[in-house]
Order: C-alpha cells, then structure tokens, then sequence
C-alpha cells in the first residue's frame, strides 16, 4: 500500500528520502562499474513490463476480489538488487507522478518500503539462502512465497511507523499493526505465488534467458553483500539516532505505541525537535504563538488541546474561519477571472 | 477505475503537458523546485492546522487556470487516489473526540479538525504532484532531475520506461482483450492462467528490450540519453521561483487568513 503525503510529516518524509535517495545512489554507482549499456534499456523496459503486468488482474481463490502484481521481488530474482531497486524507483516515481500514488515526499517512503526491502534485504537473506542456484520448481515457488510474504510484512510494517511517527493519525500501534499486517500477509501469498509461477514458466520455457540476465549484470554471483549490509547498518544507525533522540528526552518513549494520548504529546514534541533542527520552521508558527512549544513533553497534549482550541479567545477564532472563507473566495474568483479571461482569449 | 481508463488517462495527462502557456514555458528546473518547496511547507504544517491551509490553494487554481488544465479531470484523478488517505484519516474523527469548538453552537471534536487538514493537505499535495506533470511533460521532469544532479543511470531507467509504458500496456490490453473474449463473460479468469499471461508478456519485454538495444546501438547510445533541447534559465524562471518563496514563506510564517478575517469582522 502506498505511503500517501497528507499523513507524513516533514521529519519522518525527509529522513526517508535521505535513505533512499542514499541506496539509490549506492546502487547506480555499484551497476555504473559492472553494468553492460544493454542492462540500460532492458531495465527500462522491464519497469513498464511492471506496470503492463498490473494490468492483468485475476481472481483470488476464494475471495472473488482481484488481485495484480506489485513487482519488487520479481525485479529482484531476475535481475539483482541493484538493478531492481531502480527500476522499482523508477516505476513507484511514475506512479508517483501520473496517477498521484502516494505523491512526491511520500516517494522516499514508498521507494524505502516496496523497493529497499525486497532488493536488499529480503533477497539477499532469504531468497538466496533459500534458492542455493537450484532449478527446482517447488523450490523455487516455496522460497518466492516466503521472499514476497517477508518484503510485504516488513513494507506493511514500515508503513505504519511512517505514519505513527509523523504523528497526523489517531490510530494506535497496536489496531493499526492488526489491521495492515494480515491485508499484507494476503497479498503477500498472492504476489509469491504470482512471482514464483512467472520465474517457473520463465524457465521452462526459455532457461536460458534469466541466467543470461543475471550473466549480462553481473550480479548474479558477485553481489557484495557486506557493502550492503555495511550501507543498511550506516542508515539503521542513522535512523536509530532519530529514535533513541526522542526515546532518551522522553524515558517512557516506547508507551506512546500503547497509551495513544500521552504518547501522541511525545511523538509531536520529538518530531517538533527534528523539525526544529531541520529548518528552523517551527520557530515561526505563528498563528498559536504556545502552540507545540511547551517543555513539559507529557502534558503537551493537553496543554495543545487547551490552549489551542477552547483556550484561544474566540474572536480569534472566528477571524480565522472569517479569513479562510474569504481567502478562499478569493481564490476561486481569481481561478475564474482567469478562466474567463482565457476563455474570451481564445 | 479500469485500467483502460487508467491507461487513457495517462495519455490525457501526457497531452495536456504539450500545451504552450506561460506555465508550460517555465523552466522544468523551476517547477520541479517550487513544487518540492510547496509540498514541504504544506506539509510542514502541524496536525490541526486548516485555516492557514487554505491560502494554499493559490497555487493548484492558478496552476490549473494559466495552464488551462481541465479542472474535472484533475479532481477526479484526486479523488481516485484518495482512499488510503481517507481509510487512515477516518480515524480521527473516532478515536480523538474531544471537544475543540464550538461554532454555530455545533460542537466540533478535535478529530474532525485533523481529519480536514489531512484532507486538505492530501488535496493539495497530490494537485501539486499531477499539475507538475500536467505542466511540464514527463521528459521534461527527468532532464531537470538530470541536471539537478541525479544520476544519469536512474534518468535513462525513468525515460525508457515511459517511452515503452505504452507500448507495452497496449499489448497487455491486446492480451487481455483476448482471454476476455475467450472467457465469456467471466471476466477475471484464475490465476493460473493470469500467471502464463504475465510469463508471456514478459519473455516478449526481454525480446523487444533486445531490440531496442540493438536499434539503439546501431544509432550510437553510449548509456546516456542526452536532449537536443536546450533549457537555460530565464529571468522568468528566477522571477517564479521568487514569488513563490515570498508567497509560501508568507503564509507559512505569518497568520495572513486571521488576519483577513479580523479585518473584515471590524469592518463590517
């Protein structure tokens, strides 16, 4: 499921495209030193495979709902990590653009979650182990159902500490875990057996060809897993610090997943913190002047719903709705003006 | 939504980015930048925010009126977008109920105020994203990614996957076309046979990518797509990316709505 802009917050949206646009960078400089220019086009066109494939819906057994190909482990098996993050990338950033899945800042997240995650962590440490160069079908559909099942649980997983982290959303850890980890599990199953049954009659009916891919990039053997693996613990520490950062300002950090209201105050209060950091924007909220800066982290919330809300003298408020009804007008008389301006125009 | 709709709608978007208008002549450069710095300050804004939102709208009107981009398409397209944010958004509304205001004597819980400015944000991040593209073109988009310094390797990758996106979702359609017409009536057949489909679509995307390369080779392709067209920045270019920082700089820091609004309360 895609990560959408409106839930995210700047800090949590900026931290991940950093990571992102990091192991994007790590892996076209990784395929820039072996890559062969016909990997180029064959990659590109392999992503509008992805979305051709989409187009091609079935019915899942026993539901009657329809399902389609989401595509980060296929890209994996058949053309490494590097190459199939990109193109996973590439393919998430079109969505990104023509159909608004998900939207512009929220692409770190979701490049992070269907990309980072079946390329280089899931087929590495699972799929490989499990494949061990072996041609054998059942094996091959045993270790793609476990592969997608692992990518989508951990995408699904990351999904909501996106969200839980950026603080936009009331639903707590624990309901928001219930409600996307067994969807995830569902397509998950779907997507292996989709992936393992293309992968299967790819080999049978041309086998040379995925070992030619894999030839071609080169990466089929000579992955160096410890310069991913030292690439994801630079970044897990990094991403680490932003956590234990509010976890140690706070003591009981961990009790927000739990007690929704306290724990929202010291999500907000962190956030604010790297926010703050970031840009400096925060300083300047002015419209409520007390709003989100109290030290006390653990009555934020209430001190927030006090004093933004019943607290603000109500004429300010009115003003407020008065001056938004206005801007608003405004605007849609400036959308017509120029709309009818156009229009005698042409 | 169908994905024969899906797929025209992609082409309407593609056309619509070949009109000429002041917006479509901006630099690509410019736009990409504005569009990044819109949607961080959209986003920038704490959770119950809306009234300070709504001078942001600004930009997706004017976008959509300079550039004379039909406004029923983009709403629908926003609105088909918009579940995953609504599904999540809904739980405000439920979960955090307690009393904000009070206006016309109806009481509003601190739930509802969220849920608009997610709402709000979700429209305006998301007409931002389409008008970009609406504006500029997709190619244009991937050189100025090009010349702001992301890699060469993942612009070729973006550029050749749009160039073939439709040549491969028409064959797709042709393939659908036929099972459905064999299938009669069912319209989604078991996955087996989906599976054989997509087996299918793909050896043909190994053997067309084959082609291409050769094709491309023959033409001299040296693993960089380059661009005839030259784009230098113009003042026109400076002069946008300017007002658009005052403008959400503006807005963002200083609380111009409210302002407006107790002016026109001590007016009247």
């Amino acid at each position: 499921m895609h990560m959408a802009d409106a839930l995210l917050s700047p800090a949590v949206g900026t931290t991940l495209w950093a990571g992102t646009v990091a192991v994007g960078g790590y892996a076209s400089k990784k395929l820039k030193e072996r890559i062969d220019d016909r990997m180029i086009p064959l990659m590109g066109v392999l992503g509008a495979f992805i979305f051709a494939a989409q187009m091609i819906n079935f019915t899942i057994p026993g539901t009657g709902s329809s399902g389609h190909l989401g595509g980060g482990m296929i890209l994996a098996i058949i053309l490494g990590p590097q190459a199939a993050f990109l193109v996973m990338a590439s393919v998430l950033t079109v969505q990104a653009l023509f159909f608004a899945d998900g939207g512009l800042l929220a692409l770190g997240c979701n490049i992070w979650n269907m990309g980072f995650y079946p390329c280089f962590l899931v087929y590495p440490l699972i799929y490989k182990p499990l494949i061990r160069d072996s041609q054998n079908s059942g094996r091959i559909v045993a270790a793609s159902l476990v592969s997608a099942i692992a990518a989508l649980q951990l995408g699904a997983f990351s999904v909501v500490m996106e969200t839980l982290l950026s603080g936009n959303s009331e639903l707590p850890f624990g309901a928001f875990v219930l409600l996307m980890q067994p969807i995830h599990l569902a397509i998950g199953v779907i997507e292996g057996f989709v992936t393992a049954g293309v992968i299967n009659y790819v080999q049978s009916a041309r086998p040379e060809l995925l070992g030619n891919i894999a030839a071609v990039s080169s990466l089929g053997a000579g992955i160096s897993l410890r310069k991913v693996m030292i690439t994801f613990v630079v970044l897990a520490v990094i991403m680490g610090g932003a956590l234990s950062w509010f976890a140690s300002t706070h003591p009981d950090g961990l009790e927000w997943s739990i007690e929704k209201v306290t724990g929202k105050g010291e999500l907000r209060e962190a956030e604010r913190g790297i926010a703050r950091v970031l840009k400096g924007i925060q300083e300047k909220t002015a419209f409520l002047p007390d709003y989100g800066f109290k030290p006390e982290g653990n009555d934020l919330k209430k001190a927030e719903a006090a004093s933004a809300w019943p607290g603000i003298k109500a004429g300010t408020s009115v003003s407020g709705i008065v001056g938004a009804v206005i801007v608003l007008g405004m605007i849609v008389l400036i959308g017509m003006g120029i709309r009818s301006f156009r229009g005698r125009d042409a | 939504m169908t994905f024969d709709t899906l797929y025209f709608d992609i082409g309407r978007l593609d056309r619509l980015s070949y009109r000429d208008t002041f917006v479509h002549r901006l630099d690509p450069r410019a736009k990409v930048i504005a569009t990044m710095l819109f949607l961080f300050t959209v986003i920038s804004f704490p959770k119950y925010e809306v009234i300070a939102l709504t001078p942001f709208f600004l930009y997706p009107v004017l976008l959509l009126t300079v550039g004379e981009i039909p406004v029923r398409f983009m709403i629908r397209k926003i609105i088909v977008v918009s579940p995953f944010a609504v599904f999540i958004g809904i739980f405000n509304p439920i979960l955090d109920t307690r009393t904000a205001a009070v206006i016309f004597g109806v009481a509003l819980s601190a739930g509802w105020i969220s849920f608009l400015s997610i709402l709000m944000k979700f429209a305006l991040t998301i007409s931002a994203a389409l008008l970009l593209i609406a504006t500029t073109s997709f190619p244009g988009v991937c050189h100025a990614l090009r010349r702001l310094g992301f890699p060469a390797l993942f612009v070729s990758q973006l550029l050749f996957l749009y160039r073939y996106l439709f040549v491969l979702m028409e064959e797709a359609m042709r393939v659908i076309r036929a099972r459905e017409m064999r299938s009669f009536g069912t319209r989604n057949t078991g996955i087996k046979v989906s599976v054989r489909l997509i087996g299918i679509l793909f050896l043909r995307t190994v053997d067309r990518a084959e082609r291409i390369y050769y094709a491309m080779l023959s033409r001299g392709f040296q693993g960089d797509i380059p661009t005839l067209k030259r784009s230098h920045i113009a003042l026109s270019d400076l002069l946008f990316l300017a007002v658009m920082i005052a403008y959400l700089g503006a807005f963002r820091f200083f609380p111009i709505t409210e302002e407006i609004g107790r002016v026109a309360l001590e007016l009247f």
